[in-house]
């Protein structure tokens, strides 16, 4: 079980994280904050407890644990992660989208220090996974896992239920995958853009290890990937219900808060409004 | 609405989505199909008028096209639309099977053209469109350079029977032409007359630049004819023929790659028929990136001065 004392310095560091990210997009003055807002939970609890064998000054380290965030959009929450964890300067995050920057709106595995894997045509990254899982196997690195973000709209591509598919009959249990489930994507709610329910009996049938959880909830998460590496011959997946753009006021609880344009004032207020959230 | 409602229209595709509602009016056969970038190519006004023919079939651009091939197979018209790099990339096989080789009425539409991703970046940005798209046999490929041949094209589009790939510009508009202007489809547009070169283009941006580097070039006294084929396959040899009958030296201008684009479709043409110089100026064997546009230009050397350098540098001054 986590303890008390860890889960007050994740949810601390999901916070700084937060700020950092609505305050990079607003210094560019847009950016896609929705996506990134969801899922920085699940990736602080993987960066700062969960990855094994990853060193900030050595990126490309062998055997280390990797992610491959197939929604790459969501890249911003990612940097200011790696930024804070010394992969690069923090400074570069006020590069974000400017020409010949080392941070593009999509993750590049080679422009960015950390990146495992370069992703932004969605539905591309849970084959990538795949791959990489299966090269772990080949190159004797049994413990190592690789850790899949894929998004609830992204689960629409036709390519994630290829992989899906492979990785269950090729019993990957090195892979677990999570389902940013925000049941937003661009134009609308999922619900009526192109329904992916029932999810967990989707995954289910396709011979996967599944489980669902609030996505905010580093306990319920904690718990979640313990369970899902106890699982040798299977892949999993965890579903998290999180909420889009979550912590930027301006865009919780809209239609179009996928790429929304703020200025360097309204991420101010943003970032105060959170913070005031965050005493409470 | 009106060709002068239309010239005052902010976004270019807003003015797609404007002749699509307008054709949709007059053909009931029209539906439309998304793949969750109905907002980004601006074509809810068509949703809200016809919900009952538009669908948006979620991020699965393959299936999108597919199920377009089915439509059209059942003599419904239907305009598919996502990015560019999408409908290029993600969607090649489904359109060269589906709806081409089956000799289909699908209208692939792609918005974001080259550079003009932007923040989106390198995976956005689709250098090769042209060059796959024209290599898929008898397709027509478009794309107009402002809201006048927009307007136009697109409703011409639908009533062309055959698959076609429309390439449209997303953000800001320009007028160059007169909204009393005629397009056919396979013929371009002399924008700008000239007697020492020509400047063969496409595309809002480029066209853009090339009619800056018009201006240029006329202070130091070249004169430059500035061609703007909307339509880059089937290329409009006659004109290109006449042209280099008349200034005897041409460059090729565009957002997309060098090869496999409109500038070698002009340069292989005239290596068999009428032997004559040709720079092509575009986008080298290289990726994309985020930027903003002056960056991107810049980058990829697609300004108004790169194309006066280029001028000077073919007529040797
Ligand atoms: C193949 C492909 N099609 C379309 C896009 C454009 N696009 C970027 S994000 C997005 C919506 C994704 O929705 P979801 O996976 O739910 O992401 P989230 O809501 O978590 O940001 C779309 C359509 C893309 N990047 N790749």
């Amino acid at each position: 079980m986590i303890q008390d004392n860890e889960v007050k310095e994740l949810q601390k560091k999901a916070f700084e994280i937060r700020k950092m990210t609505i305050d990079a997009i607003g210094h560019l003055g847009v950016g896609h904050i929705g996506g990134a807002m969801s899922i920085v939970e699940v990736l602080t609890l993987l960066y700062y407890k969960v990855l094994k064998n990853i060193d900030p000054k050595n990126p490309q380290k062998e055997g280390r644990d990797r992610v491959v965030l197939s929604k790459g959009h969501a890249g911003p929450s990612l940097y200011s992660i790696l930024a804070d964890k010394g992969y690069f300067p923090t400074e570069w995050l006020y590069t974000l989208n400017h020409g010949d920057t080392h941070l593009p709106s999509h993750c590049d595995m080679n422009r960015t220090p950390g990146i495992d894997m370069t992703t932004g045509s969605l539905g591309t990254g849970a084959s990538a996974a795949i791959g990489m899982t299966l090269a772990d196997t080949l190159k004797g690195f049994t413990d190592a896992y690789t850790y899949l973000i894929i998004g609830d709209g992204e689960s629409q591509e036709g390519q994630i239920w290829e992989a899906a598919m492979f990785a269950s009959m090729k019993k990957l249990g090195n892979l677990i995958a999570f389902t940013d489930y925000n049941k937003q994507q661009i134009d609308g709610y999922t619900q009526d853009i192109m329904s992916i329910d029932d999810l967990n009996s989707k995954w289910t049938g396709f011979g996967w290890h599944v489980q669902r959880v609030d996505g905010h909830d580093f306990r319920l998460l904690d718990r979640a990937i313990k369970n899902a590496q106890e699982i040798k011959e299977r892949p999993s997946m965890i579903i998290l219900d999180t909420i889009k753009s979550k912590g930027f006021c301006y865009g919780e609880g809209i239609v179009g808060n996928h790429n929304m344009s703020f200025d360097k004032a309204k991420a101010e207020e943003a970032i105060k409004i959170l913070t005031q959230c965050q005493g409470e | 609405m009106t060709i002068d409602k239309v010239l005052e229209i902010a976004d270019m595709r807003a003015v797609y989505t404007q002749a699509l509602v307008d054709a949709a009016e007059k053909n009931e056969k029209i539906v439309l199909l998304e793949a969750d970038l109905m907002s980004a190519t601006g074509t809810k006004p068509f949703f809200e008028k016809y919900p009952e023919r538009a669908f948006n079939c979620g991020v699965a651009e393959g299936n999108m096209v597919g199920i377009a091939g089915g439509l059209s197979a059942s003599g419904f018209i239907p305009f598919a639309n996502t990015f560019t790099a999408f409908a290029a990339r993600k969607t090649y096989d489904q359109f060269y099977i589906t709806c081409n080789y089956a000799l289909q009425n699908v209208k692939l539409v792609g918005s974001d053209p080259g550079i003009t991703a932007l923040y989106n970046g390198g995976t956005h940005m689709s250098f090769g469109d042209y060059g796959l798209m024209t290599t898929m046999p008898q397709l027509t490929v478009v794309e107009p350079s402002d809201r006048v041949s927009m307007y136009k094209l697109t409703q011409q589009l639908a009533d062309m029977h055959g698959n076609c790939y429309l390439r449209i510009h997303r953000k800001g508009a320009e007028t160059f032409y007169d909204a009393s202007e005629e397009f056919e489809i396979g013929k371009g547009k002399v924008l700008r007359d000239g007697t020492d070169v020509t400047i063969i283009t496409a595309g809002m941006v480029m066209v853009k630049e090339a009619l800056k580097a018009h201006e240029i070039l006329k202070e130091s006294g070249i004169s430059a004819a500035i061609l703007d084929f909307h339509t880059i396959k089937p290329l409009d040899e006659e004109l290109v023929l006449s042209y280099a009958e008349k200034t005897d030296a041409i460059v090729t201008f565009e957002n997309a790659q060098r090869a496999n684009g409109l500038g070698s479709a002009v340069a292989s043409y005239l290596a068999e028929s009428r032997p004559t110089k040709v720079t092509r100026l575009g986008i080298d064997d290289l990726f994309g990136e985020v930027g903003d546009l002056a960056y991107l230009q810049e980058r990829y050397k697609l300004r108004a001065e790169d194309l006066v350098e280029s001028v000077k540098k073919t007529l040797n001054k």
